[in-house]
């Protein structure tokens, strides 16, 4: 059981990280996605672009522009630092930025493909029937493309759960504070723990495997639910 | 219908641009606009409903200016009350019929319950034999039924007027007789003010009393039954 205690903590840490920057994502991804899929304005493919940059760049370039922004010389995290006294580098909501800066892109492509799926005349009916931007996005669109959203929320979980690089170079690797389960996993090898390094890549693993059978589940072309 | 309409919108796609300069007024209570398809018919009716905003003009209903590019008034489409039964419907595919028509009734940001029971969405059940089927979905209905749902969704939160795209296009030849023949006879008994955009000659023999024909982005003939 001593073996599992670290693991189960580095778990919880995972989850505890995935999940909030899975949520992060969400937020953001939703308002930009339909930003993206309905308002037609100026630089609208660079802006996609730029927001799907993080899927292809090295995970080290993305820590090292994260340092850039919120580390202590940071433009953000020394205007954090000097008005709140609030330090990101090393703890676990930096491990959380990083993730959801990794992950953003599979949140992003899967809203704008769903709400780009969903016919716009069904928005007008919805408009001529009298309902405010707000009802009908409630009401019609986001109904019709939940599941698409949700598919991208549950790809970025998996892909937070297993964020590596950049969450080294923010968060670092402090055990029981910012060090996730794949950087535990690397730390066990390093150190020669093979029984150790075993059971974490399981955990990996099965927690993986049983979010993308989710995400599966949650293809659009089914018919919606409510 | 009373309604006047003077419009103005040029459309860009590539190279190609399209002029749209439609002009008419009309007292009757059915007036139908027809013409080849791309004459600019469906652009105007999404202009009446306030789908569209054109580039400059003015669009009077019943009485009340929806439109004035000069005066700078523009009714956004929710405040319009007019019905709009679309070419293929655009029925809610996550709801079921009684949502549907219920769909106008309530105007927050939740929709009805699948067992929404309201005295309205009753009453518009019965008077299209809808009953059989109200827990049904869109996909599960056949083409008449989806009409009559359409309808009865437009029709439920009590529009000025009645607008109507291609009304039939979308039926196989045999029930389009039959659902024109339904359309007219509840024209009637509603006394609501009808507009039909179409391209079937037939509409504008049965649905005629004031015809439009409509080419190229203008009215070019005008026929009082």
């Amino acid at each position: 059981m001593n073996l599992l205690d670290p693991a189960w903590v580095a778990l919880r840490l995972s989850l505890k990280v995935a999940c909030w920057a899975t949520l992060i994502d969400l937020l953001l991804g939703v308002a930009l996605g339909y930003l993206l899929a309905r308002k037609r304005f100026p630089g609208r493919e660079l802006l996609d672009a730029l927001l799907t940059l993080p899927m292809v760049m090295p995970p080290t370039v993305l820590g090292y522009y994260l340092l850039v922004v919120i580390g202590r010389n940071g433009v953000v995290g020394a205007w954090l630092q000097q008005h709140f006294g609030v330090n990101l580098i090393f703890t676990w909501q930096a491990a959380v930025i990083a993730a959801a800066v990794v992950a953003f892109p599979l949140v992003l492509k899967g809203a704008r493909a769903a709400f780009e799926s969903v016919d716009t005349q069904l928005e007008q009916a919805a408009q001529v029937l009298g309902l405010s931007p707000l009802g009908v996005f409630l009401r019609v669109t986001l109904p019709l493309a939940w599941r698409g959203v949700l598919g991208g929320a549950l790809l970025a979980f998996a892909r937070s759960m297993g964020e590596f690089g950049a969450t080294l170079m923010v968060a670092g690797s402090i055990p029981g504070k910012t060090q996730t389960l794949s950087i535990a996993v690397y730390e066990a090898v390093q150190a020669g723990q093979d029984d150790h390094a075993n059971l974490l890549v399981i955990i990996t693993s099965v927690v993986c495997i049983a979010v993308l059978v989710a995400a599966n589940k949650l293809t659009p072309n089914r018919n919606p639910l409510v | 219908m009373q309604i006047s309409l003077d419009l103005s919108k040029t459309l860009r796609s590539g190279e190609r641009t399209f002029q749209l300069e439609a002009r008419f007024a009309s007292a009757g209570q059915r007036v139908v606009v027809y013409g080849p398809s791309g004459a600019g018919k469906s652009l105007v009716m999404k202009a009446l409903a306030g789908l569209v905003t054109p580039d400059r003009g003015r669009i009077e209903l019943a009485g009340r200016c929806l439109y004035d590019g000069e005066a700078g008034i523009e009714v956004p489409a929710r405040e319009r009350n007019v019905a709009y039964l679309f070419q293929d419907y655009a029925l809610f595919p996550h709801l079921n019929v009684r949502q549907n028509i219920g769909f106008g009734l309530r105007r927050g940001w939740r929709n009805p319950r699948a067992g929404v029971d309201e005295e309205a969405i009753r009453h518009w059940l019965r008077a299209f034999e809808l009953e059989h089927v109200a827990q049904q979905f869109p996909h599960q209905l056949s083409g008449g039924q989806r009409q009559r749902v359409a309808l009865a969704r437009a029709l439920a939160p009590q529009p000025s007027a009645l607008l109507l795209d291609e009304p039939f296009a979308a039926l196989d030849p045999d029930l389009r007789g039959r659902m024109r023949a339904e359309l007219d006879a509840l024209q009637r008994r509603l006394a609501i003010p009808m507009l039909i955009i179409t391209h079937d000659a037939e509409d504008v023999r049965v649905f005629g009393e004031h015809a439009l024909r409509m080419e190229a982005g203008r009215i070019v003939e005008e026929r009082q039954a």
